[in-house]
């Protein structure tokens, strides 16, 4: 049994302990946001946050997250920052990567407030769409930086279970 | 089921040619999501009592906005707000065929292009009869009433009624034959840019794509498949896997040998360790090279080509030329990788069989399943999903006919068959590699008298021929037969097959013109390649093209723009894009270059510019201006989705190596040695729109054929090298 925090809730799965996270995700805690893609680390559709920072989960053996704070897709609540700027831009086409991507731009954000173009680039270059939304994803996280900014001091939260560790249930982020 | 051959054909017409009431479909199957007393005018649409107007999406959705476009443009005429539809994916059923490909498919760019016409008839018949019920209801003209927005409104301008209230009464009204269409200026959301109606659970990660099935007692398969084109299994030692965690069963399937777990990483675990002795089969020893010279041979030694075009005449344009242009092209073997690996879930019980398949063809997927299995059509459902991307790889259903084989021996629970994305790659149906070979006759004054093409590929009719017909045919046709007669065509049609020449009738005024195909195919599986061929002619058509602007020492916009003075929709793409890049200012950049292609398919015209920077052997693509005729547009927004989507998927190929042959398997394996354009490399993008109001072209695809020719134009313009192989290379 291995037991961590998703998206502020203490979690147990019960999965072969090299068995990658991404699967402890999909198919132990039936949360089918986070994606398969390449298996290898080269693709970044199953990008999670670790501690606030993007991961792939698919090269990731869930042995090594117990007691972290894993933050999913899921776990941005449908009106993060980002997801509204996705939604303003329209960037999603068949949409698979996005979550993913959306993960890689929230760690990054949360790193970085007012990235340039040049870092934006950088920082999803792990991140493969086929579509080609490229374009739409640098101009959302533009979007998603001055947003974030206007919410001055609401930035991105994270559970944090060494702040609050009384409570193992835990709250939504 | 007896029906007879002039009502399938008959049948298969009404749908094309404007739609018609009633319900005259030839398969014992019903129409999918028939709720009992909602009224049903045709199969795309009800409306239930309760207010519900349910739309059947009868296309994929694989990012290209199906979703948003088509229930705009059937609620435009119903004159009901689309974002209020509940949409539904069909599934397969004969009402829904594809009038330009004679079997339910999405593919070819077609979907607004043909649901245009009969979406709207449809529409505007229900509106009809909405009209006349109310008007019977309140016994008042049907003339005097009006409707909005999913009312219709007494001529006292004070009653009204719902679409719901009315729905009962409308499915008693009479068909009322041919019904007026608004015209554009009444349009409410056709030519918005509405949001699109995926996007929201797409960005919350609530969207089901195959992948994400999960049905209660669910096992997970994988194949682990023999990695030589056309091979298979010798033998395998099953004991060795059997016992390890998880692992359920191990067996042979038609296409290598599935295992069958409790969970994907346990099936994986399992394959990676399972020890296969493999029959190498007929192409082992193949590799890249020597198809290379095969092409090529085969083009030398081919005295008459198959005519795709003869205008004019070409030899004596020749012989009295006073400068002659040639140059060669070669394009590699590309595959398609959409993000999402190709997967598919089935389940077997009670002798009925059902998939949930991420497909563009949901009807060619039950024919399959039905063909592995030997279960009657009649007895399979296909569930469809959203689709991780599709590019035409998903046109291909090798992953539907797999897990139908999987769940009929692994009864009763449902099964997901996942492929690895090494599965993926190394077993796609790749775009096919040609060989181009290109002459041009200039005059003593500088005139293109003569244009001579000739080129060798392999027809994707092979991979496809023998299941489109299955699932063309009425499913009374004993199986046999009809595969039987698609094998004929899969043999007999490939070295005729025009498709593989679209785009090499150049829309340039040359008086004397000759395109010549030759097939030759090696074996490897090939298939639609977003753009089809398009995506190789127009890099040979559009490069060759430049060279010869070159040749005659013209700027290869005026020399396009002289020589396709009758070609009104071109020359608008090509002057929009030229005004819009500032052609003739050029940076003074070292290593700057800029390069212009236009080419037209599926019914639209694109054009490019592209500004390139090279240094050294390496170079990068800043910016690509891109104008685009596509037509009426329904949604101007995803219309520049599409343009950015194409250019991007076009510049993958244009600057990525492509799958190359070894000993008769593709010799990589994940996007480590098959690389795809990532955001640092992906350059600016404009697009801009020709207005028309001409019928709606394509625009799926009609990016990307431009892309390469322009990158390597513009190349040409900032080194003076001229590369004629993909991918390109300084």
């Amino acid at each position: 049994m291995i037991n961590f925090f998703l998206n502020g809730k203490a979690v147990s799965v019960d999965v072969e302990t090299d068995t990658p996270l991404l699967w402890a995700l999909r198919e132990g805690l039936q949360k089918t946001g986070t994606k398969f893609g390449c298996g290898q680390g080269l693709c970044g559709a199953c990008t999670v946050l670790v501690n606030g920072n993007p991961t792939r989960s698919c090269v990731l053996p869930v042995s090594s997250i117990v007691g972290q704070n894993v933050t999913t897709i899921e776990g941005l609540g449908g009106d993060h920052a980002v997801q509204k700027a996705w939604l303003a831009m329209d960037v999603s086409q068949c949409g698979y990567c996005q979550p993913g991507q959306m993960m890689s731009a929230v760690g990054l954000l949360s790193h970085n407030s007012n990235p340039s173009e040049e870092e934006i680039r950088t920082a999803m270059s792990g991140n493969i769409c086929r579509c080609g939304t490229y374009p739409r994803i640098i101009k959302a996280i533009q979007q998603a930086a001055k947003n974030l900014q206007k919410e001055q001091g609401v930035g991105v939260a994270f559970y944090d279970p060494a702040v609050d560790a009384h409570t193992a249930n835990g709250g939504a982020v | 089921m007896k029906i007879s051959r002039r009502k399938f054909l008959v049948g298969s017409g009404v749908i094309g040619g404007g739609l018609l009431l009633g319900f005259s479909f030839q398969d014992k199957v019903p129409v999918p999501h028939t709720r009992t007393g909602s009224f049903q005018p045709n199969a795309w649409l009800q409306i239930t009592p309760q207010g519900e107007v349910i739309f059947q999406l009868d296309k994929a959705e694989m990012g290209q906005g199906v979703m948003t476009s088509l229930s705009a443009i059937i609620g435009e005429e119903l004159d009901f707000d689309p974002a209020n539809m509940v949409i539904e994916f069909a599934g397969a059923h004969r009402a829904f065929t594809n009038p330009q490909m004679g079997v339910q498919i999405t593919g070819g760019s077609t979907s607004v292009m043909t649901g245009w016409e009969p979406l709207r008839d449809a529409g505007a018949t229900a509106r009809a009869m909405l009209l006349a019920a109310a008007a019977q209801q309140w016994n008042v003209p049907a003339a005097q009433c009006r409707t909005d927005n999913g009312f219709v409104l007494h001529p006292d301008g004070k009653q009204r009624s719902s679409y719901g209230e009315l729905a009962q009464r409308a499915s008693q009204q009479k068909h009322p034959g041919k019904v007026a269409l608004k015209s554009p200026e009444q349009y409410r959301w056709l030519g918005k840019s509405l949001k699109r109606f995926d996007s929201e659970a797409k960005l919350q990660g609530k969207t089901t794509f195959g992948v994400d099935v999960l049905l209660p007692g669910m096992k997970v398969a994988v194949v682990v498949r023999c990695p030589h084109f056309g091979g298979s299994v010798l033998s395998f030692d099953k004991q060795s896997v059997a016992s390890l965690a998880g692992v359920r069963a191990v067996f042979a399937i038609h296409s290598g040998i599935a295992i069958v777990a409790d969970g994907y990483w346990q099936a994986r675990k399992a394959a990676n360790q399972l020890p296969v002795q493999w029959n190498k089969g007929p192409l082992a020893g193949l590799d890249s090279a020597s198809i290379g010279s095969a092409q090529k041979a085969a083009l030398e030694k081919t005295e008459k080509p198959f005519s795709i075009l003869n205008e004019g005449d070409v030899d004596t344009a020749f012989a009295k030329a006073s400068q002659t242009v040639t140059a060669a092209y070669t394009v590699p073997f590309f595959h398609h990788s959409p993000m999402e690996p190709q997967n598919c879930t089935a389940q077997f019980r009670s002798g009925q069989l059902e998939l949930w398949a991420p497909t563009q063809t949901a009807m060619i997927a039950r024919a399959v399943a039905a063909f592995y299995t030997g279960i009657e059509q009649e007895n399979i459902t296909v569930n469809s999903t959203f689709l991780g991307g599709g590019f035409g790889r998903r046109g291909y259903v090798d992953f539907a006919g797999e897990a139908a084989a999987i769940a009929q021996q692994y009864p009763d629970v449902p099964v997901k068959l996942m492929w690895s994305r090494e599965d993926d790659m190394q077993h796609d149906y790749y775009r096919p590699p040609a060989y181009h070979s290109l002459r041009a006759a200039v005059d003593a004054a500088g005139g293109v008298t003569g244009w001579h093409h000739n080129f060798v590929s392999n027809s994707v009719l092979s991979g496809f021929g023998v299941d489109l017909m299955h699932a063309m045919l009425p499913t009374w046709v004993p199986m046999h037969i009809a595969r039987g007669i698609g094998r004929s065509v899969a043999d007999h049609v490939p070295p005729y097959d025009v498709s593989m020449g679209e785009g090499t009738k150049i829309p340039y005024a040359v008086p004397n013109r000759k395109v010549g195909m030759v097939h030759h195919d090696c074996g490897v599986p090939t298939g639609f390649w977003r753009s089809v061929s398009h995506s190789f002619n127009a890099f040979a058509v559009e490069s060759f093209a430049d060279e010869v602007a070159h040749a005659v020492k013209k700027d290869p916009v005026a020399f396009r723009r002289e020589y396709l003075k009758d070609q009104p929709r071109h020359l608008a793409a090509l002057n929009l894009a030229v005004e819009k890049s500032a052609w003739a200012v050029q940076p003074r950049i070292a290593g700057f270059g800029r390069g212009v292609a236009v080419h037209e398919s599926f019914g639209s015209v694109v054009a490019m510019v592209v500004d390139v920077v090279a240094t050294d052997n390496q170079f990068s693509v800043k910016r690509i201006v891109i104008a685009v005729d596509c037509g009426f547009v329904i949604n101007p927004d995803q219309v520049i989705a599409q343009m950015e989507g194409g250019a991007i998927y076009g510049l993958t190929a244009a600057l990525k190596n492509g799958v190359t042959i070894t000993d008769g398997a593709c010799a990589q394996s994940n996007f480590h040695d098959l690389p795809v354009l990532r955001m640092p490399e992906a350059p600016a993008l404009e697009v801009y729109i020709v207005p028309s109001m001409e019928k709606p072209g394509g625009i799926g695809e009609v990016g990307v054929p431009p892309v390469a020719p322009a990158v390597a134009n513009a190349l040409f313009a900032a080194t003076g090298k001229r590369l004629r192989d993909l991918p390109l290379v300084l």
